[in-house]
């Protein structure tokens, strides 16, 4: 298959001798939407700055669909576009002018770049707002834009780095839409997020970092597969004040009509079920403790998300 | 990127300058009015009617080719500096930076910003001067070249200060303790035939001094150095930053990590 992006040995250390990348080979193939994943300082954002040059790398090599980003820089950037975590355009501007502006960076003529910026500012919900000065847009809007000027020169790889930071939880199921839209389009993406449920909801492939260093590099579903325990709540239709005895399996009450259960998954829920019906005790909903990317996440790299007293992941 | 490419990334990044100066044209285009008719009142109608002629010109005439390259100096420096340094600042560099548009249609769009903004304030400049005087061009290409060519320098320098600049006083140091001390020392207000020998000798260090006396041949017809000195130490000194801003750019000093 065709990589959108090949990753060998990628180093950075920058000027206080901090090691940032400690060798990354990383691989993402044509048309996938994949998760760049890591917590804070890990060098994630490091990586994708490299990419689209806005740091300089100290060894390695970057391809963008086959192209080195060393020998045709130029052909390398046309085909990439990335979505920063801060706003970085003109806050003075207006909102039709700093798309079309973009586009000419990319040497697209002003025709063609208006009908792609109305196009994008359409299915972003910003048409109305073109003619509105950037600063004026609310957080979620500037994010918005930020999308649509990625895209005005159709890049064939984008990279976002947490998009929907910030963003309200209606506005956030809209991107997802229209991400997963973009990507059936056949524009391959890249997400870096702090919202795992984001990433095991859109991506299909992901790659954790730790450190400097790549800790995973796998399919989410075989990584998700990984688990050994889940944790299930269930709402009880009458309170219970005793549980039935069990061995293969951990349950608790945490209120008379709450049931917390743990289960090993080569096990599975089946029993559990049975052991409930037997007992005459009616389960009403069910529902994941937490996410299970998140608890894999923690996994592999929880103990530097300690040692940071970091409250992200 | 193609030919037609590259002149839409060109032309692009001319066209958003151009904006930005008719933009905020009450502090781009208005001062330099205010400044100038001042310095026409002040200097030359009332203290310039004590002192006479200079350079075998009527004071007020002689001050005129000055102040025009002071306004093309301080607007082409102001602009390129100040643009740049706000896209360096709000992070909007990165929209180029991260596009294929080679470091030298960057450099060379902010250049065309600074010399649009240095011309028109320049012309604007030079009409506010006749209401004082009865200046007329002497020789409209070397006026052209001289004008055209000081704008294209400072507006290189303005890059370079830009590209330099960590913090807005960065980009106000230079033109207030350099800039202007070495404008009104390069000839403005008076011949450097006025000074002794030995201050002479140090006031030809100055490179403006070459650039608004060439001006001044242009204009008024009289000079005190050779014109051919003048248009090689534009060039240079063109060639010089040039080649020193497209440098940094391409290795992205104080732009990339």
């Amino acid at each position: 298959m065709n990589k959108a992006l090949s990753i060998r040995g990628l180093r950075k250390t920058y000027h206080n001798g901090v090691e940032a990348l400690k060798g990354i080979d990383l691989e993402v193939d044509a048309g996938d939407f994949f998760a760049l994943l890591g917590p804070n300082g890990a060098g994630k954002s490091t990586t994708i700055g490299v990419v689209v040059s806005l740091i300089n790398k100290t060894a390695g090599s970057v391809k963008v669909f086959g192209v080195d980003i060393d020998q045709d820089f130029s052909r390398a950037k046309s085909l990439i576009a990335v979505v920063p975590q801060e706003f970085n355009f003109n806050m003075f501007e207006k909102v039709e002018q700093i798309i079309l502006n973009q586009a000419g960076y990319y040497g697209i003529p002003r025709t063609q770049a208006r009908s792609r910026c109305e196009r994008f500012l359409r299915q972003l919900g910003l048409w109305e707002k073109r003619h509105d000065v950037a600063r004026e847009l609310s957080g979620g809007m500037k994010r918005r834009l930020m999308i649509a000027r990625a895209l005005v020169h159709q890049p064939k790889l984008l990279i976002l780095d947490e998009p929907t930071a910030g963003v309200d939880i209606e506005l956030r199921a809209s991107m997802w839409t229209f991400l997963r839209q973009i990507n059936a389009e056949g524009v391959t993406i890249i997400l870096t997020t702090h919202y795992l449920e984001e990433a095991e909801n859109l991506c299909r492939n992901i790659a954790i970092i730790n450190h400097g260093e790549l800790v995973e590099h796998t399919n989410m579903q075989q990584l998700l597969h990984r688990l050994q325990h889940q944790t299930v709540i269930l709402d009880l239709a009458t309170p219970q004040t005793a549980l039935p005895e069990v061995t293969q399996w951990q349950w608790v009450l945490t209120d008379p009509e709450t049931l917390e259960v743990e289960v090993d998954r080569t096990i599975g829920l089946s029993p559990v079920f049975s052991t409930l019906e037997h007992h005459h005790i009616r389960v009403l909903s069910m529902r994941n403790k937490s996410n299970r990317l998140e608890t894999l996440f923690l996994g592999l790299v929880g103990s530097n998300v300690k040692n940071n007293n970091k409250e992200e992941v | 990127m193609t030919v037609g490419q590259l002149w839409t990334a060109l032309l692009t990044l001319t066209r958003k300058e151009a904006s930005r100066v008719l933009r905020i044209w009450p502090q781009t285009l208005v001062p330099p009015v205010v400044t100038t008719s001042l310095y026409f009142v002040i200097f030359g109608s009332l203290i310039g009617s004590r002192i006479g002629s200079m350079g075998g010109r009527q004071y007020m005439d002689f001050i005129v080719p000055g102040l025009v390259m002071m306004a093309v100096i301080t607007n082409s420096y102001a602009n390129v500096s100040s643009s740049f340094f706000s896209a360096k600042f709000q992070r909007n560099v990165e929209e180029m930076l991260v596009s294929p548009m080679p470091s030298a249609i960057i450099l060379l769009g902010y250049v065309l910003g600074g010399v649009l903004r240095g011309l028109a304030v320049g012309v604007v400049v030079a009409i506010v001067a006749l209401l004082f005087s009865n200046v007329t061009v002497v020789n409209w290409p070397l006026s052209i070249v001289m004008m055209l060519g000081t704008s294209v320098l400072f507006s290189l320098a303005g890059f370079f200060n830009a590209l330099f600049a960590r913090t807005f006083d960065d980009i106000s140091i230079i033109p207030t303790f350099v800039l202007t001390p070495l404008t009104y020392l390069g000839g403005v207000f008076f011949s450097i035939t006025l000074l002794p020998d030995f201050w002479q000798s140090i006031a030809r260090i100055n490179p403006i001094l070459y650039m608004i006396d060439g001006f001044r041949l242009g204009v008024l017809g009289t000079s005190d150095i050779d014109v051919r000195l003048s248009i090689v130490v534009v060039l240079t000194f063109i060639t010089v930053m040039f080649v020193a801003d497209l440098v940094l750019l391409k290795r992205g000093y104080r732009l990339r990590s």
